[in-house]
């Protein structure tokens, strides 16, 4: 290929006498760009086939077999739509995952947003000490995903924990949260709220670029405070507002750290946390039901694609990008 | 940096709101804070004083705790530090080289269908990491990599080829800040693009090749899922996965050290906090990233 397109430009530059000359030096120097492109890309590019696409089209035919990681790759059976047809009908851990799944990001993300709006907006008009605070309210989004901290996190709530010594302070009997399927998956939501600090620090990036004189004029006219960040501050942030929403809901999700490690692996109590990469996981990698697994990750993924792009088309109608901004 | 930027409206009662601002302020970081001093106080409780106070403070200081945890197991836990140091440094390193590599490519260089490929790496920036874990076990399974005599293979590989589009992306923003007469001047001295990679770039993008070390090196540490569906031997356990077995063990007895072994898991990211917080910080400003 970068053969052809070498003999091109002197070929070219024969039958088109209004070519100047001066342009082959440059259109050589452009090819041996090109081949450095593709010679510093070729990492990414070897990454992107055998690390990305390759065992995603693989996994789009498993996905169609029953695969189950034991047996040889040769020896797959070809079950058509089957897998998909059993997590859509016949199988009710599916759609309870997809349930749990739903709820935790539908209560979770919103919260964590507003939170983290909410102290953005006191740290921004704090007078001292933003720096430190700004730090140690992002230092949970640094471990929260770690398993020490789940570990720590679901005895928190447990019989003994930290909450039911809280709670004994006003008199208030408490149990193991974590051992409630009505409320161990609010104690998972708890620590992604808990972890508000990382879009929290894009919001307060982004009230540092709203223009002071817009609160100016917006006061000049007689704009309450209120008024003020609802005309003002909302629209002015609504485009990092999307970015975290998104980035968010997609993180939301995947939560599987903590699931996994409140319910041993199990989901429970009662399949009350089973986040749907943990029922990914215990199909795979428990039940070694990999083309089932297959089919779950395909679908996971046309979700998050089908979220996404639903974002981003209902974008358009609230999102304000100000005028000459280069986005 | 903390100058007050919103100086809209001072009336008289601004000092009294300020005041009022600190105190919620700082009552906030006491609940945020909480768990993490209780994690301390209660990894230095003893058996008794785990199940009767729930405070944050120990009465009675037991610190064997500590060597109680650190040799819970078969496999002692200097062990799982290794592991897991050896697999993030090498991650770091992976990370560090490739998505450099990568990053020139897509920031400096004009080569056909720059365009596609760009728009496929920020693609991948959206591809779910547990979707992707399914089929690359299937594959690395028939490569033998899975429960090889090295197990960490199929943890390394993909570092090593710049999968991480989180951090070429990151690496082209801050390269596409490095002024372009640099790479005209290396140009006229007689440097082609592997001249200008080595002589302009690499040198001006340490900082964001340090910003990718200290995010791989904590995202790595942190890191679960991939530890846990590859690593099946005992003697080859990461932290995160060693520290489930505390949770197959759960009874009452094992707390005081499961806790203290937390905290000693969460020490290096801590330190690292300590060290590197304005960078890392500013790091997921400049990039808008995940936290």
């Amino acid at each position: 290929m970068a053969l052809t397109t070498a003999e091109q430009p002197s070929v070219r530059a024969s039958r088109a006498p209004g070519i100047p000359v001066k342009r082959r030096g440059s259109r050589r120097g452009r090819r041996s760009e090109a081949v450095a492109g593709y010679v510093f890309l070729s990492p990414w590019l070897l990454g992107l086939m055998a690390v990305t696409a390759v065992p995603m089209l693989l996994s789009l035919y498993i996905s169609f077999t029953s695969y189950d990681i034991l047996s040889p790759l040769s020896e797959v059976e070809w079950v058509g739509l089957e897998n998909y047809k059993r997590m859509f009908t016949a199988d009710p851990s599916y759609w309870r995952s997809v349930t749990v799944t739903v709820s935790f990001a539908l209560i979770a993300v919103p919260l964590k947003l507003a939170v983290a709006l909410g102290v953005a907006l006191l740290l921004n008009r704090a007078w001292r000490g933003v720096g430190l605070f700004r730090g140690l309210f992002y230092l949970p989004s640094l471990i929260g995903g770690s398993v020490a901290l789940a570990i720590v996190w679901v005895n928190m709530f447990n019989r003994e924990g930290a909450f039911n010594g809280f709670l004994a302070l006003f008199g208030i009997e408490g149990k193991p949260w974590v051992n409630d399927p009505t409320w161990a998956l609010e104690t998972l939501m708890v620590l992604a709220i808990w972890q508000f600090g990382a879009p929290m620090v894009i919001f307060l990036a982004g009230l540092k670029q709203v223009p002071t004189e817009l609160y100016e004029a917006a006061s000049v006219d007689g704009a309450g405070r209120f008024r003020q960040f609802v005309s003002v501050t909302l629209p002015m942030l609504s485009p990092v507002i999307f970015f975290n929403l998104v980035l968010e809901t997609i993180n939301g999700f995947q939560g599987f750290t903590a699931a996994f490690v409140l319910s041993n692996g199990t989901g429970g109590p009662v399949d009350s946390t089973l986040m749907y990469t943990l029922n990914l996981y215990i199909k795979g990698f428990t039940d070694y039901e990999m083309g089932y697994a297959s089919a779950m990750a395909w679908v996971f993924l046309l979700a998050i694609g089908i979220i996404t792009a639903v974002f981003f088309t209902t974008g358009r109608f609230w999102v304000h990008y100000s005028d000459g901004d280069d986005r | 940096m903390g100058a007050p930027t919103l100086a809209v409206s001072r009336r008289p009662s601004g000092v009294a709101r300020g005041i009022v601002r600190t105190l919620i302020l700082v009552a906030i970081l006491g609940i945020v804070l909480y768990p993490l001093i209780w994690m301390v106080g209660t990894s230095l409780k003893s058996q008794t004083e785990i199940t009767s106070n729930t405070g944050l403070l120990p009465e009675q200081f037991t610190p064997s705790n500590y060597t109680d945890g650190w040799n819970h197991f078969d496999v002692s836990f200097a062990r799982f530090f290794a592991n897991s140091t050896m697999v993030a440094l090498l991650t770091v390193v992976g990370n560090a080289a490739s998505c450099l590599v990568a990053a020139y490519a897509f920031a400096r260089l004009r080569f056909p269908l720059r365009g596609f490929w760009f728009a496929i790496m920020i693609g991948t920036l959206l591809l779910p990491q547990h979707v992707l874990t399914v089929p690359q076990y299937i594959l690395f399974k028939q490569f033998g990599w899975v429960g090889g005599d090295w197990p960490y293979v199929p943890l390394l590989v993909p570092q090593f080829l710049a999968t991480e589009a989180f951090f070429v992306f990151l690496m082209v923003q801050f390269m596409r800040g490095i002024p372009r007469e640099l790479d005209e001047a290396a140009k006229i001295d007689g440097a082609n693009a592997f001249g200008i990679f080595r002589y302009v770039i690499l040198p001006l993008s340490r900082p964001a090749l340090v910003t990718t070390a200290i995010f791989s090196f904590i995202w790595t540490w942190n890191e679960f899922f991939r530890q846990l569906v590859y690593l099946s031997d005992l003697r080859d356990y990461t932290l995160p996965v060693a520290m489930t077995l505390f949770i197959d063990s759960s009874g009452q007895s094992s707390i005081g050290p499961m806790f203290a072994m937390s905290v000693l898991s969460l020490l290096p990211v801590f330190l690292f906090f300590v060290a590197f917080q304005r960078m890392l910080v500013e790091g997921i400003n400049t990039s808008g990233l995940k936290g």
